[in-house]
C-alpha cells in the first residue's frame, strides 16, 4: 500500500514540475508587469532544442544547455519587443506560441526527415538521481526522477525569497507594480523587464528539457499539448506570487495522475487527458470570483489618494 | 546670488506649436519657500519637469548650488539634491512604508534589504520633521494626507535639499492642509529649499516667501510674497482682473426635482453609500462636501443609475427612477457633468464636435427624421457644434479638433456645453471645475449660477470648500458614506465644513480616516 502512495507521489510530482518551472518564468514576468502568455511556445521550443541537442552533441546535459540557451533567446523577441519597444506582449506571445508550433515541427522533418515524433535510438535522456535508490521513502520518490524536479522547488523558493528580501527584488516588484514611480526614483524599467523575461525564456528551456528528457526521451509535435497554458492559469491563480506557485502546480500534477490511474482503472482515455485542463478551468473559475471582488475593493480603497483630482 | 539654491536661466521649451516654457527665469532662494503659480497650461508644469530631469529644455541652463547641471533623468535630478512630490503619488500600494521610502535607494546588508535600517530611518526622518509616519504600515491603506508625508520622506531619504511639491493640497482636508504647511515650514527652516506649485491664491498667501507667476509659458510676475495681494497675483495669473463668482442667492425654490431616499449602495459586503437621503428643489444649488472617496461618487452613480441601489429610491422631476437605466433617467431629466472628464465625460478620441452634440444624436437637426431616422446630418451636427462652442466659449482650431487635444479647461467646455445645453430640470455636477484654469473655472461658476437661476435644480459635488462657499445655496457634508450634516449658506463655515468632512472630529491630528471603507 505505501509503495503504491509514493509511487503515486512521484507521478505527482513528474508531472507537476515542468509546468513549475513555466510557471516561476510566469510568476516572474507578472511581477515586472509582462503578462507572459508564450510560456508554451517557449516551453515546446525548449523540449525540442532538448532533444535536437541531446541528439546531436550525445550529451543530455548538453540538450539541456542547448535548450536553456536557445530558449532564453528566443524570448528575446518578447522581450525587448514588449519592453524596449512598447509592442503588446500579448499579441507578441501568441505569435511566438505559433512560430514555436510551426518551427519545430518544420525542423524536425527538414533536420532529422520525421514527422510526428523524434526519438532516434540512443537519445539520451537525463540522468535519474538512482543514487538515491536505497534511501527509504526519498528513494522511492526521487530515485527515478531528473535533479531538475527537487530543483525546480529550490528554485521556487529562491526567487520567492529574492523577491522579498533582496533590494534588487524590491525594485523587481516596484517596476511592474508602478512603473512610473520607479523610472522617477531612477531605476531601469526597460532593463528589469527585460532581462525577468529573458530569464523566463531560460526557465522555459528547463521546462521544456525536462519534458522532453526527463519526463519521456522523445520529442512529438506539440508534445507541450496546454502545459504552459496551464502555467498562465497557475499564475493568474496565485496572482504572481511565486511561493504558491508548487500547490497550484502540484494540485494540476495530481490531477494528471490521477487521471493516468483512472485509465488503468479502464477510464477512457479522453475523458482522463481531459480532467487536468477541467479541473483548472474549475479552479480558476471559482477562485477569480472572490478575487476580482477583492482586487475591486482594493482598488477602491487606494482611490482617494491616487487623487481623483486629476487632469492626466 | 550667493544665496541661490537653484538657478533657471532662460529655459525654453516647445512642443510642436506650443511654447510651453519661453526664456523662463527662476531663482529659488535657499531656505525659502517659493510658490510658482499659473493657470493650466500655463507652463508650470513644463518648468517642474525640466527642473527634475524628467524633461530636457530646448534652451537654457540649469545651475544648482552655483554649479551648471544637465540632467538626463529623475535620477541626475536626485543625485544632484532635488526630491518631488508629485500630484499624483508615485507609491507602491502593496509595498510597506519604509519600502516606498527606501525603493531605489536601498540600505543593504550584504546581498539582503536591511530592513531594520530601513525602518530606523523612516522613522528618525518622521521625527524630525513631525510627520508620525509608521515603517511598516501598508501604504495602500492609508490616507491621502499620510501617503504625501510618505513622498515627502521618499525625498528627504534622498538628501534632497531642493523639494518640489506640485499641487500638495489637492487632495487632503482642511486640517490636512495645515499639518502640511506647517511642515513646510518645519523644512524651509531646516535649510530645505520647498517649491510650491499651485493655482490657490490663499495658499501662496498663507507658507510662500516670493512667488514666481508664469502665464502662457512665460513669467508675467515675480514678487516677495509679504508685499503682494491676492488680486495682484491673478491678474498676473490671467492678464486681467477676475472678478470671484459668488452666490447672490437663491430666488424662490420651486418644488421637488431631486428626491434621494435613503439611498443605501453595498459593493462586495462595503457599504458605500449608507441609508442618505436628500432632495434639490428648482432653482437650487445643493453642495456635497466631503474627503473624496467618502461615497459622494457613489452618490452620483446612484442617482445615474450606473450602480444600482441596495435599498431606496430615486426620483427626477417627480418620477421614480429608481429601476430604470441611465438613458431612460437621462429622459426623465437628469444631466451630469461626470468627475472623470477624460474617462467619462468626453471621448479623447473623438472630434470636439462629436462631443460637444453627443446625446443630441438622437433627435433632429442632428438626426434625420422620417426613413433617415438614425442617420447622422454632419452639416447639423457641426453647425450646432460650432453654434454651442460660441456660446459656452470653447477655444479649439475647429470644431474637427480631437477633444484628446484641447487644454483641460476647454475640454470641461465641451462636457458642460453638452450638459446644460439640454436642458434638464436636474443637473448633477460633479467637481465641475477640477483641474481647469481660473479663467474656465468662472466661466463654468456663472453657467451653474444662470442655470439655477433658470429655474433648474443643481447637485454639486466638490472637493473644494471655497467652490461650495461661492455657489451652494445649502451644503451637505458625506462621511463613510453617510450624510453626516447639512448647513445653510449662513452656516456654511470653512471650519464647520472641514470638522464635518473628517467625521465631525475637530481635534487637530490632521489625519483622514484611515478606514474608509466602513
Amino acid at each position: 500500500m505505501q509503495v503504491f502512495e509514493l509511487s503515486f507521489v512521484a507521478a505527482v510530482l513528474l508531472a507537476a514540475t515542468p509546468v513549475l518551472y513555466a510557471a516561476l518564468a510566469g510568476a516572474l514576468s507578472a511581477q515586472v508587469g509582462v503578462f507572459n502568455i508564450a510560456l508554451e511556445g517557449q516551453m515546446l521550443w525548449g523540449a525540442f532544442a532538448a532533444v535536437a541537442g541531446s541528439y546531436i552533441t550525445g550529451s543530455a546535459w548538453a540538450g539541456l544547455l542547448i535548450a536553456i540557451l536557445t530558449t532564453a533567446l528566443f524570448s528575446v523577441i518578447l522581450a525587448v519587443g514588449s519592453a524596449a519597444w512598447k509592442a503588446d506582449p500579448i499579441i507578441i506571445a501568441i505569435g511566438t506560441n505559433l512560430l514555436a508550433l510551426g518551427l519545430t515541427g518544420f525542423l524536425m522533418r527538414v533536420l532529422f526527415d520525421v514527422s510526428g515524433s523524434f526519438a532516434p535510438r540512443g537519445l539520451q535522456g537525463l540522468d535519474k538521481m538512482s543514487f538515491l535508490r536505497d534511501v527509504p521513502v526519498i528513494g522511492d520518490i526521487f530515485a527515478g526522477q531528473t535533479p531538475l524536479v527537487p530543483l525546480a522547488f529550490v528554485f521556487v523558493a529562491a526567487a520567492g525569497i529574492w523577491l522579498k528580501a533582496t533590494s534588487n527584488g524590491l525594485r523587481l516588484r516596484g517596476v511592474g507594480e508602478h512603473p512610473e514611480a520607479s523610472a522617477t526614483l531612477g531605476v531601469n524599467v526597460v532593463a528589469y523587464k527585460t532581462w525577468v523575461t529573458i530569464v523566463g525564456g531560460a526557465l522555459c528551456g528547463m521546462a521544456g528539457a525536462q519534458l522532453s528528457l526527463g519526463n519521456v526521451t522523445v520529442f512529438t509535435e506539440n508534445m507541450t499539448a496546454g502545459r504552459g497554458w496551464i502555467a498562465v492559469a497557475a499564475v493568474m491563480l496565485v496572482a504572481g506570487r511565486p511561493l504558491w506557485l508548487p500547490v497550484a502546480c502540484l494540485g494540476f500534477g495530481a490531477a494528471e495522475a490521477f487521471g493516468f490511474r483512472l485509465q488503468g482503472l479502464g477510464a477512457p482515455q479522453q475523458l482522463t487527458d481531459a480532467a487536468p485542463y477541467a479541473i483548472t478551468l474549475l479552479v480558476l473559475v471559482a477562485t477569480r470570483i472572490p478575487w476580482t471582488g477583492s482586487r475591486a475593493a482594493r482598488r477602491r480603497t487606494a482611490e482617494p489618494a491616487n487623487a481623483v483630482l486629476e487632469d492626466k | 546670488m550667493t544665496d541661490a539654491a537653484v538657478t533657471l536661466t532662460g529655459i525654453s521649451k516647445r512642443y510642436g506649436a506650443v511654447v510651453a516654457n519661453d526664456s523662463v527665469d527662476l531663482v529659488l532662494r535657499r531656505g525659502s519657500v517659493h510658490a510658482v503659480m499659473g493657470e493650466n497650461g500655463a507652463g508650470k508644469s513644463t518648468l517642474m519637469s525640466i527642473l527634475f530631469g524628467l524633461t530636457e529644455p530646448d534652451a537654457g541652463t540649469i545651475e544648482v548650488g552655483g554649479v551648471e547641471r544637465r540632467f538626463r533623468g529623475p535620477a541626475d535630478a536626485i543625485a544632484a539634491g532635488l526630491g518631488m512630490v508629485h500630484q499624483h503619488f508615485r507609491l507602491f500600494d502593496s509595498m510597506s512604508v519604509a519600502e516606498n521610502v527606501v525603493y531605489g535607494a536601498e540600505p543593504t546588508r550584504g546581498a539582503l534589504l536591511d530592513r531594520r535600517a530601513a525602518a530606523e530611518r523612516v522613522r528618525e526622518l518622521s521625527d524630525r520633521y513631525g510627520l508620525g509616519l509608521d515603517p511598516d504600515a501598508n501604504v495602500g491603506r492609508l490616507s491621502a494626507g499620510v501617503r504625501q508625508r510618505v513622498e515627502i520622506v521618499k525625498a528627504l531619504h534622498r538628501e534632497a535639499e531642493i523639494l518640489i511639491l506640485d499641487e500638495p493640497s489637492a487632495v487632503l482636508t482642511p486640517d490636512e492642509v495645515t499639518s502640511l504647511f506647517s511642515v513646510i515650514r518645519r523644512a524651509a527652516d531646516a535649510g530645505t529649499t520647498v517649491v510650491l506649485v499651485t493655482h490657490k491664491i490663499q495658499e501662496v498667501l498663507a507658507i510662500s516667501d516670493e512667488v514666481t507667476v508664469l502665464r502662457a509659458g512665460r513669467v508675467s510676475g515675480r514678487f516677495a510674497t509679504a508685499e503682494v495681494t491676492g488680486p495682484q497675483l491673478i491678474e498676473a495669473m490671467t492678464g486681467r482682473d477676475v472678478v470671484p463668482v459668488s452666490n447672490a442667492g437663491a430666488r424662490e425654490l420651486g418644488g421637488i426635482a431631486l428626491s434621494v431616499d435613503r439611498a443605501t449602495v453595498v459593493e462586495q459586503g462595503i457599504t458605500r453609500l449608507d441609508d442618505v437621503s436628500l432632495t434639490v428643489r428648482t432653482g437650487e444649488i445643493v453642495g456635497v462636501a466631503g474627503v473624496s472617496g467618502n461615497g459622494q461618487h457613489e452618490l452620483v452613480e446612484a442617482v445615474l443609475g450606473a450602480v444600482a441601489l441596495t435599498s431606496g429610491t430615486v426620483e427626477i422631476a417627480g418620477t421614480d427612477v429608481s429601476s430604470l437605466d441611465v438613458r431612460r433617467r437621462r429622459l426623465a431629466g437628469l444631466a451630469v457633468i461626470p468627475e472623470d472628464r477624460r474617462g467619462e465625460g468626453t471621448a479623447v478620441t473623438m472630434t470636439t464636435a462629436e462631443n460637444i452634440t453627443a446625446g443630441h444624436h438622437r433627435s433632429a437637426p442632428i438626426s434625420g427624421s422620417g426613413l433617415a431616422k438614425g442617420w447622422l446630418k454632419r452639416r447639423a451636427q457641426r453647425e450646432e457644434a460650432t453654434r454651442l462652442m460660441a456660446d459656452y466659449d470653447v477655444r479649439a482650431e475647429s470644431d474637427q479638433s480631437l477633444v484628446g487635444a484641447l487644454s483641460g479647461g476647454n475640454a470641461q467646455k465641451v462636457v458642460v456645453a453638452r450638459e446644460l445645453s439640454h436642458g434638464a430640470p436636474v443637473l448633477i455636477a460633479e467637481q465641475p471645475t477640477q483641474g481647469v484654469d481660473v479663467g474656465a473655472i468662472e466661466s463654468i461658476h456663472t453657467r451653474l449660477l444662470e442655470y439655477r437661476d433658470a429655474g433648474r435644480a443643481v447637485l454639486l459635488v466638490s472637493h473644494e470648500i471655497t467652490e461650495l462657499q461661492a455657489l451652494a445655496d445649502r451644503v451637505v457634508v458625506l462621511f463613510a458614506g453617510r450624510l453626516v450634516a447639512e448647513f445653510s449658506r449662513a452656516e456654511a463655515t470653512t471650519a464647520r465644513i472641514g470638522a464635518a468632512m473628517t467625521g465631525g472630529v475637530t481635534s487637530g491630528s490632521g489625519d483622514a480616516p484611515e478606514g474608509r471603507t466602513a
